[in-house]
């Protein structure tokens, strides 16, 4: 199942031994779109990194600037203010219902269902239009910057942000109607592709995909950064493990992050946007790991600093990554529809797969 | 567990060997060559540690002796997480692989052997990850030589 394929989310290679409709074994084969991003990390100074890591992820742009310069900004014992801190989370979480959008639309359309993908996308465009508000790119943002963010949001932004809100809540229902009482889409998805908890350790599973095998694991929670420790948010979990389940997952997802964006509306500080730094600023020497929930998973960056103005080693530690691994063992006897329904439940990307 | 309390920890367990902290990194152990796979297994079944999450595993090249091994772990059941380091020649990298505790480090390794040049004897299945199945040399390395990479003017 070759890398330029309609449904493989982006150019994964799959080499699938068959005996007759069902796989005997897969062996993924990534690397095709390996565009040594680490490498040139290491040949720019620490700002001229961050649009790299735009392109780390292209769907969750906002959540791979943000480890990045989380790492920096730990390394170089740096606190952000209050309102840059809320920014972010305004920002990650927009860019979550984005993806989680995205990924709706795409689910559907490899298992069959076209209309779904054109509902999701219609309101997709508006989070975009937030974006383009606000930072002038709809897709690759290069915002978040070491100290804070590039530039400050207006009351203008949140109003429409609310508005959106205030518009999208209810359709939300819809996405739901048109795949909850389809006794097709049940066939396709329930006890389909089931993970248990054990292989999910193994693995090293995270984010949705752990989270709809029944345990209540977020970085939010678990380890919060930005200014999540002051949110009221809630952790769905699902218990049957299987891409049913994953699916329910990403669309309770969807509402915390409108409860999360409320919540930011009304406690969002007033006050500098970042702090004034130097262009070519030197990171003291040291090495360190920072993670943060994007909506694939946990994603992390590990930052070696030799006390120069450019970094020494960064490394991603991206959820995709970790997740494609599962293929070899969860496509052992499936028939050939259920590799994609699989495949397009984990919400792979391959940009944050090959680097 | 903080990880001064997991370096004396693994030095109850291990007598004569020396468990230190790294001097780049804070929350990182370094653990000698000769102990890897029966530390790592220790690290992940001890009731104390119960390292059952594998975040990954990279390297960071220090020319011209050293080349630093880095594994990340977390334990779902006691919620640390602390980093480990192998220290190894950089001319003669040779790991024993990890990859039948965690399958998670299966990936991981090939990418290091893939970009490094790190070689990981035990592991069943080690061949390039990124690159071509036919590319010569190890990108990541800090003395990599190609036609294609050229000085920026500046």
């Amino acid at each position: 199942m070759g890398p330029q394929h309609p449904s493989t989310h982006g150019v994964l290679r799959l080499v699938l031994k068959m005996d007759g409709e069902r796989v005997v074994d897969c062996d993924p084969v990534v690397g095709y779109l390996h565009r040594s991003i680490e490498k040139m990390a290491e040949n720019r100074t620490f700002t001229q990194v961050i649009p790299v890591t735009d392109r780390l992820d292209y769907c969750t742009s906002m959540t791979s600037n943000y480890v990045y310069v989380l790492a920096v900004e730990k390394l170089a014992d740096l606190t952000p203010p209050p309102r840059a801190e809320y920014i972010r989370v305004i920002m990650t979480e927009l860019n979550r219902i984005a993806s989680h959008l995205l990924w709706y639309g795409t689910f559907c359309l490899e298992i069959g269902a076209t209309t779904p993908f054109l509902y999701s996308f219609r309101d997709r465009e508006k989070v975009l239009d937030l974006f383009e508000s606000a930072c002038g790119a709809r897709l690759l943002y290069n915002y978040i910057r070491i100290g804070g963010v590039s530039q400050d949001i207006n009351q203008a932004f949140l109003d429409r942000m609310i508005e959106f809100l205030d518009y999208w809540e209810p359709i939300i229902p819809e996405y739901e109607q048109l795949l909850d009482e389809n006794p097709i889409f049940y066939n396709r998805t329930v006890g389909v592709g089931i993970v248990p908890l054990e292989m999910c350790r193994h693995y090293g599973v995270s984010g949705p995909n752990v989270r709809a095998s029944g345990v209540a694991e977020d970085v939010r929670r678990d380890d919060p950064f930005a200014a999540y420790s002051e949110l009221e948010f809630d952790i769905p979990v699902e218990k049957e493990c299987d891409v049913f389940a994953r699916y329910r997952v990403r669309m309770r997802e969807l509402r915390e992050s409108a409860r999360i964006l409320r919540q930011c509306f009304e406690k969002i500080p007033s006050g500098p946007h970042g702090l004034p730094l130097n262009y070519r600023f030197k990171v003291p020497e040291g090495e360190t790991y920072v993670h943060i929930e994007s909506p694939r998973g946990d994603i992390g960056c590990y930052l070696a600093s030799s006390g120069g103005d450019m970094p020494w080693r960064c490394k991603f530690r991206t959820p995709s990554f970790v997740h494609i691994q599962l293929f070899k063992k969860l496509l052992e006897g499936v028939l050939i529809p259920d590799i994609m329904a699989i495949c397009a439940s984990f919400d792979i990307v391959l940009p944050e797969t090959d680097r | 567990m903080k990880a001064q309390q997991f370096a004396e920890h693994l030095g109850t367990q291990y007598e004569g060997k020396d468990f230190v902290l790294d001097e780049f990194n804070r929350e990182c152990v370094v653990i000698p060559l000769e102990v890897v796979p029966q530390c790592f297994e220790f690290l992940r079944d001890d009731y104390a540690t119960q390292m059952d999450y594998f975040d990954f595993s990279t390297c960071v090249d220090r020319p011209p002796d050293r080349m630093d091994l880095v594994y990340s772990m977390y334990s779902t059941v006691h919620r640390h997480r602390v980093q480990f380091k192998v220290i190894l020649d950089r001319n003669n990298a040779c790991v024993p692989s990890i990859a039948h505790l965690w399958e998670n480090a299966n990936w991981n390794e090939r990418e290091i052997y893939d970009l490094y040049g790190v070689f990981f004897p035990g592991h069943k299945d080690l061949r390039r990850l990124m690159m071509p199945e036919d590319w010569e040399g190890h990108p990541l390395r800090k003395d990599y030589a190609h036609p294609n990479l050229v000085v920026r003017p500046d």
